[in-house]
């Protein structure tokens, strides 16, 4: 038997040369994530914990009943700066398909960075400060950042430029729980909608530590990301873990969780060659930007928003146990070839197999029956609606 | 003196006259975390060493049993299908997978004593 997590783990999303393990980038909770006897492995540059002592199940039920941290630091935190919000919006328009010009003060929104073929260069979270004048928030996956960070920079215009914001760490508190406990130490959370954000302050005793928080998060709960100077977000994660209903994460659970809501996984459901319509994201897509367009790649995607895409995302649960991986063939019951799965595995609050893929239109159908091939057999499954788990975001 | 054996794919081998009952170690069950399928050959078939004789999913990966040993399958531990976290809890005693009936016993030669694996797993 291969015994797994040896080495480095997952590929690596966005074409990123993979380092070896000594070059391996460490986080400023790495310090914490050893002492809870995380178990590290490489992903995507970075020394990241796959799971803590627990295990995995127990990660992922913990995050749906109580409350679970994640340290999240390696994804790439930016400012897009410029004179005012019309102009730098205008600006992040030219290169996604969200509307960033009606983004109201506090608000962050989910969308992609698409290429000129139509495809997706990195998914991505664009926040509107607060107090915004002129500063847009971005947040985008850990494996892409040096990519988009060189894209977004080679089409800005003049007057505005990108910040990284390499000094800040990120943390994700996620669960039922985590309003009740993030409170304990900034009231300011509790009057937080999904997808709201501030910036605010994290009291420790006599402390107060500068914060940015969103209301959002990647398991489909309630829960918040959590923005922070690295050398206060040790204090911050400590101040968090002393409650009995918070443990820690790793990557293990933080993919099963999100696989369950249905949210897509860079690299693997989303990709250069796959579009935002084919991927069920024509929800993140502005009702003036199908009208206007105006964004780099719109040919494939107005299109394709018009004549419906050729192919689509869906869930597909397996109906026996077995779990289907990523790779996986899907065929129809004539056994013709109709698509391929790009996350599958186990869901711990399903109690079963699930998975998501692209599949021909024709059978994108919720309750199609298709067949699996998994290590030569074929295995029954349908299509389903997502999320597998329902989600559970403060509306 | 301890009649079981372990083989560098991680799999116990306890050998009684010529039936080998085979299972995975606690290392590797530790290693693999919540094992959430169990897949077994067939009862009368027959399986060579050093190729597939079973599936073992974790959350995150799946692996399979390396056949440490060759011969015919003539029991299977059929309560790992419904209860693969039993992998976890009893790796060593209960959750065992398959007993074999040895076709060659001079395979079992190649394979670690107790403090032999200990230390390969060092």
């Amino acid at each position: 038997m291969q015994l797994p997590f040896g080495g480095v783990y997952s590929p690596v999303t966005c074409k990123l040369k993979e380092k070896t393990l000594s070059d391996l980038l460490k986080t400023p909770l790495y310090d914490l994530h050893v002492e809870n006897g995380g178990r590290m492995v490489g992903f995507a540059g970075y020394d990241m914990p796959v799971q803590y002592k627990t295990g995995i199940v127990t990660e992922h039920n913990h995050t749906r009943e109580k409350a679970g941290l994640f340290d999240v630091s390696h994804m790439g935190q930016a400012f897009l700066i410029g004179p005012d919000h019309a102009t730098v919006a205008a600006a992040l328009e030219k290169l996604v398909p969200a509307d960033i010009l009606n983004l109201a003060k506090g608000q962050q929104r989910y969308t992609q960075l698409i290429n000129e073929d139509g495809g997706i260069i990195d998914d991505l979270m664009v926040t509107r400060q607060q107090d915004d004048e002129g500063t847009l928030y971005l947040v985008v996956n850990a494996g892409c950042k040096q990519g988009d960070y060189d894209w977004i920079r080679k089409h800005l215009p003049h007057g505005i430029h990108l910040e990284e914001h390499q000094d800040h760490a990120l943390i994700a508190l996620q669960g039922p729980a985590a309003e009740q406990i993030l409170a304990n130490n900034c009231p300011d959370a509790v009057d937080m909608g999904f997808m709201d954000a501030i910036a605010s302050q994290f009291t420790i005793g006599d402390e107060s530590i500068d914060i940015h928080i969103s209301r959002s998060g990647y398991t489909g709960e309630d829960g918040y990301e959590i923005s922070v100077a690295n050398n206060k977000v040790r204090a911050v994660a400590d101040a968090l873990l002393a409650n009995d209903d918070v443990i820690l994460i790793g990557l293990g659970a933080r993919d099963s969780l999100r696989l369950e809501a249905g949210l897509c996984l860079y690299g693997h459901d989303i990709d250069t060659e796959t579009s935002p319509i084919e991927a069920g994201l024509l929800w993140s897509v502005g009702k003036r930007r199908r009208v206007e367009g105006g964004f780099i790649g719109q040919e494939r995607i107005l299109r394709e928003i018009a004549e419906k895409p050729s192919r689509r995302r869906v869930g597909i649960k397996p109906l026996g146990r077995a779990p289907a991986r990523e790779g996986t063939e899907i065929q129809n019951l004539d056994g013709e070839k109709i698509g391929t799965i790009t996350s599958g595995g186990f869901g711990p609050t399903v109690g079963g197999p699930v998975a998501m893929g692209y599949v021909q239109a024709q059978y994108a159908k919720p309750e199609t029956k298709v067949q699996l091939i998994v290590r030569g057999k074929a295995l029954e499954a349908e299509i389903v609606r997502m999320p597998f788990a329902p989600h559970n975001f403060k509306r | 003196m301890s009649n079981t054996k372990y083989s560098e794919d991680h799999e116990w081998i306890s050998i009684e006259g010529d039936v080998a009952t085979i299972g995975i170690t606690d290392h590797a069950q530790e290693q693999l975390g919540d094992v959430v399928f169990v897949e077994l050959p067939e009862v009368g078939s027959t399986i060579a060493k050093g190729e597939d004789a079973g599936v073992i999913e974790s959350v995150k990966a799946a692996s399979e049993l390396v056949a440490p040993v060759s011969g015919e399958v003539v029991e299977t531990n059929g309560t790992l299908e419904d209860e693969p976290g039993s992998v976890n809890e009893n790796a060593e005693t209960t959750a065992w997978f398959i007993k074999v009936k040895l076709s060659d016993a001079s395979e079992l030669d190649g394979l670690m004593d107790s403090d032999a694996y200990k230390s390969f797993i060092a």
